[in-house]
């Protein structure tokens, strides 16, 4: 019964419990039944994903009205992997979500807070999982809705700011997206995806296909935050509370390249693309993006900013590999997207427990904090090293992939770019370590609360963490989960090339 | 015991090491005796596997496969051997070296000293032992990072700035270059393991050989050949137990160790020569000598003078292992002995010096070996075997050395190595020479210095009688580099 359902039930959970949990008064009960759907969300989607790497596609026709005509759910395994991520990332963010909140949200918007959560995690699900390209419109406006409202819950005022412009560009991304629809709709007649890659070659010499699928990349880069439309990110990101920051950077994004990938490569197909400019095109932004955003990185102040541009010079490695368009390459993207949820996730939540016991996320207040906080600096240490692409942990994986990708297609620029965006991303993750890891010169600033009197931070967000940090390590030595899993899905996406 | 369980326990022993030490914060005494406990058991392994290896067992393990191309191996092969031999004895020399030294000078945070000490040599025996060239880079990479807690030790506005030229030029090198190079001979040669005779030969364009090669040599900052070997002088700032054993011997040979079995075993020897890939890199190696040595003359702080005396030593082996015939890659390993007991003798007398008479530079040493005679004598004896005199052990590498460039008639090189060691003795005798004879400074009063504390004392003259002891009987580390150079 359950597994005739599975796929279903992923994505109306959250939504069923978000309104319930809206009603109720007191956060802590809100908390306690959103953590507990989440992890059964999160068994779902792993009985799933072990479902479609033995059994083959998933097609679940919602209300029992078959496809074309009523929406379709379909699950392969590169979105069952994406499903996979999404609600792991989520079940493991709630626990560390009930101190975080706590501290920085006021207490009468607690259980809004959730139902907001769970919309957004309902939003983010469907997108993976839905078959339909106007239904995954649908998920898409409730997971931004619902992620505008969460981004605004920060307490800084320049959150609402910040929430705004994400609103504002995060609507623009969606309309142009509506329109690509809509001109795909006017030439096809249909909507679900896999009629969809069976109408479109015919077509594709045809100037409104071109302009559809146009309109249709331009708006996802925009959610993606793709160099040079990721100017909503850094702020939103910043200003958020810690929790929507931890649980938008590894999974909202992702999401994004996920879609992007379907786009690409199951709607329409690379050939088609690799005629247009398209692929050229996405492989310069994606080089000055990896390159500027992580000088930009740097050169920040605040470690939550910093690690939000480090977010966006990421997305340009993940899509590196859709440029490439081959079988390492999208290896490499699926790969890093799983990966990168893990190094963000976890340098997120140690950033959240320092802004716990200190109050503020800018580096200047982080002086000398390595000691009092041992765990909390080895996690971000690991974590950092993650993000470098250190042997030994998951970054490393994801690097290797990314440039034998590049070394394949002989294009040793992008080799030269990928590694010296790995030695930029040294400087930024050191200049974090160096702050935590010394002390500060002048000791007189008493408006920070002193640093002698900092405890390590609680155990309900150091578990999560380090469930996250040994995640980075174990993924670095052992990845049937990740390249194994990953080479399968490509090979569906990218079907004849397997030799 | 297996010969493979050996091998874990040895990587592994200070690895536990140094949790105990962690927890053992506040029983200063326990805590020095968990490492001195580890490096006397890891001292045992490695000369049991020694004799095992001499007995013809060659252990070799897969230990996880994790995607294609990275997989971790272990196992035991002459010239591995030989770095571990020299880098898990003197571990136990240089603890009791440290015991003194730490509490002598009253350091603080000694706890993070001993832990982070223990994992760096962890990952020393582990890059000794690799099997493949990801294994060798995963520890080579766990080395750099467990050292920059030892280096920045001090915590001092210096110290911050050392760190980053350290890690900066370390990592920098190891992802831009090395990293690449690994990448490139994988996608060539499908394979990454250790093989006798290389595994590019016959895969690779000989046209680029010469391109990859450069990438793996300068890939390997830790060899410090200019232009990379500013981090080596900037690491100084670290305690003198950490640049005696890291800097002179465990992190700088594991550079050299890169690139010695790069070339013998990924390349092959037989493939440089053929594809004349090293022709061009032999005078970077060169170079550094003269001009390392040049700029040791210049300093008048003592551990920056060593430090330079350290470049230059360092890229004596590269130079060997550039040259590439039998008996220079011979030359090459036995250096990586006959060094590292010469260079952490020399290290061990300046951190003595600093203890017992608080003094770093060379110029206020004037007459203080009549102080500190043990001292003193110890230097002479070490600094001889690095200019490469008999009877000290630091000449049968040079001899060998020497040998190999005379064989390929690369007259300007042996030149080179002449005017080198001649520039050795300018630079290092006269520390000693004005130790002993010259007079102190005018007001300075000597009675009161006197030798440095005890355990200091021991592990220093334990060091220089090894290098008069290894002129007389180099057999061990003769046979071992003999059989690394001929393949078997």
């Amino acid at each position: 019964m359950i597994e005739s359902h599975l796929s279903l039930l992923i994505v109306v959970l959250p939504l069923i419990t978000a309104p319930l949990v809206a009603v109720f008064s007191r956060g802590r009960l809100a908390w306690a039944l959103c953590t507990l759907v989440c992890w059964v969300v999160f068994v779902f989607a792993g009985w799933q994903l072990n479902n479609v790497l033995s059994g083959g596609v998933i097609s679940y026709a919602m209300g029992g009205w078959a496809p074309p005509w009523g929406i379709e759910y379909r699950i392969d395994i590169a979105n069952a992997l994406v499903a996979l991520i999404v609600s792991g990332i989520a079940a493991i963010t709630l626990p560390y979500a009930l101190h975080s909140v706590i501290s920085e949200i006021p207490e009468k918007q607690h259980s809004l807070f959730y139902a907001a959560f769970m919309l957004c995690l309902t939003g983010l699900l469907g997108i993976a999982l839905t078959g339909d390209i106007f239904n995954l419109f649908v998920f898409l406006e409730i997971s931004s809705l619902s992620s505008y409202a969460l981004i605004s819950l920060g307490k800084k005022r320049q959150a609402l700011t910040a929430a705004y412009q994400y609103l504002i560009m995060g609507t623009i991304g969606a309309t142009f997206f509506l329109i690509g629809i809509g001109l795909l709709y006017a030439m096809t007649g249909t909507l679900n995806m896999a009629d969809l890659s069976q109408r479109l070659p015919a077509l594709f010499e045809h100037r409104t296909i071109h302009t559809a699928f146009a309109f249709i990349m331009v708006g996802f880069a925009l959610k993606l935050a793709l160099f040079p439309l990721h100017l909503w990110l850094p702020n939103a990101y910043t200003y958020a509370p810690t929790v929507v920051t931890v649980f938008l950077a590894a999974t909202a994004t992702k999401v994004a390249v996920y879609v992007m990938l379907r786009i690409i490569f199951s709607v329409f197909n690379f050939s088609m693309i690799a005629d247009t400019p398209t692929d050229e095109l996405l492989l310069l932004l994606c080089v000055i993006g990896i390159l500027v955003m992580s000088i930009y990185a740097i050169y920040q102040k605040d470690s939550k900013r910093l690690l939000a541009y480090s977010s966006v010079a990421q997305i340009g490695y993940m899509m590196l590999g859709i440029a490439f368009g081959t079988m390492l390459g999208l290896t490499a993207t699926l790969v890093h997207m799983f990966n990168h949820a893990l190094m963000k996730g976890a340098l997120f939540m140690a950033i959240g427990a320092l802004v716990y016991r200190v109050g503020s996320s800018r580096l200047e207040n982080f002086a000398g904090l390595g000691k009092q906080m041992p765990w909390t600096f080895a996690a971000i240490v690991i974590g950092g090293l993650s993000l470098i692409g250190v042997p030994g942990t998951a970054g490393f994986i994801s690097k290797w992939y990314l440039v034998l990708a590049a070394i394949e297609k002989q294009n040793w620029f992008v080799v030269a770019v990928i590694l010296l965006g790995s030695l930029l991303a040294v400087i930024y993750v050191w200049k974090l370590v160096e702050v935590l890891y010394f002390k500060r010169a002048n000791e007189q600033d008493q408006s920070i609360p002193q640093a002698a009197l900092v405890k390590e931070a609680p155990l309900m967000l150091l578990i999560p963490t380090w469930i996250l940090v040994l995640a980075n390590i174990y993924f670095g030595f052992s990845t049937d989960l990740t390249v194994g899993v990953a080479e399968r899905a490509v090979d569906m996406l990218l079907p004849g090339t397997k030799e | 015991m297996e010969s493979e369980w050996l091998i874990i326990l040895s990587i592994l022993l200070p690895l536990i090491a140094s949790v105990l030490i962690v927890f053992s914060d506040k029983h200063p005494n326990l805590r020095e005796s968990i490492t001195l406990v580890t490096a006397s058991l890891v001292a045992i392994l490695v000369c049991t596997l020694a004799f095992r290896l001499q007995a013809g067992e060659i252990p070799k393990m897969e230990l996880l496969d994790i995607a294609p191309g990275i997989s971790l191996s272990l196992y035991i092969e002459p010239l591995g051997m030989l770095f571990a031999l020299v880098a898990g004895t003197l571990w136990l020399v240089t603890s009791i070296y440290a015991i003194g030294y730490m509490r002598g000078h009253h350091e603080k945070n000694q706890t993070r000293f001993y832990a982070a000490f223990a994992i760096a040599i962890s990952s020393t025996l582990a890059a000794a032992f690799a099997g493949n060239m990801f294994t060798l880079f995963l520890c080579y990479e766990i080395l750099t990072i467990s050292t920059y807690p030892l280096v920045t030790h001090a915590g001092t506005p210096e110290a911050k700035r050392s760190g980053r030229i350290y890690l900066g030029i370390l990592l920098g090198t190891s992802i831009g270059f090395q990293l690449l190079a690994i990448l490139i001979t994988w996608s060539v040669a499908g394979t990454l393991d250790f093989t006798h005779g290389g595994i590019l030969a016959g895969k690779l364009d000989p046209a680029y050989a010469g391109i990859l090669y450069a990438l793996f040599v300068f890939g390997v900052g830790k060899a410090a050949i200019m232009p990379f070997h500013k981090w080596l002088p900037a690491a100084m700032v670290a305690p003198t137990p950490v640049s005696a054993l890291l800097h002179a011997v465990a992190v700088v040979k594991a550079g050299v160790f890169t690139i010695l079995k790069v070339t013998i075993y990924i390349f092959g020897s037989d493939f440089i020569l053929q594809a004349g890939a090293s022709d061009w890199l032999i005078w970077f190696a060169a170079v550094t000598i003269l001009l390392a040595s040049l700029i040791a003359m210049t300093k008048d702080n003592l551990k920056a003078r060593l430090a330079y005396s350290t470049v230059s030593q360092l890229s004596y082996i590269v130079l060997g292992a550039l040259i590439a015939t039998e008996i220079s890659i011979q030359g090459a390993s036995m250096h990586i002995a006959m060094h590292a007991f010469a260079k952490i003798t020399l290290f061990f007398a300046a951190g003595a010096i600093l203890v017992a008479a608080h003094k770093t530079d060379i110029s206020q040493m004037h007459g203080l070996g009549r102080a500190m005679p043990i001292t003193f004598t110890a230097f002479t004896v070490a600094s001889l075997s690095i200019i490469g005199l008999p009877p000290f052990g630091g000449m049968w590498s040079k001899w060998y050395l020497a040998q190999g460039v005379v064989q390929t008639e690369q007259w300007i090189l042996l030149a080179v190595l002449m005017i080198s060691s001649l520039l050795n003795i300018f630079y290092l005798l006269p520390i000693a020479i004005r130790g002993f004879f010259a007079k102190p400074h005018t007001g300075e009063q000597y009675t009161e210095i006197k030798e440095a504390p005890k355990p200091m004392l021991i592990a220093l003259s334990v060091t220089a009688l090894a290098s008069i002891a290894l002129f007389f009987y180099p057999d061990p580390f003769y046979n071992l580099a003999a059989s690394a150079a001929k393949g078997h």
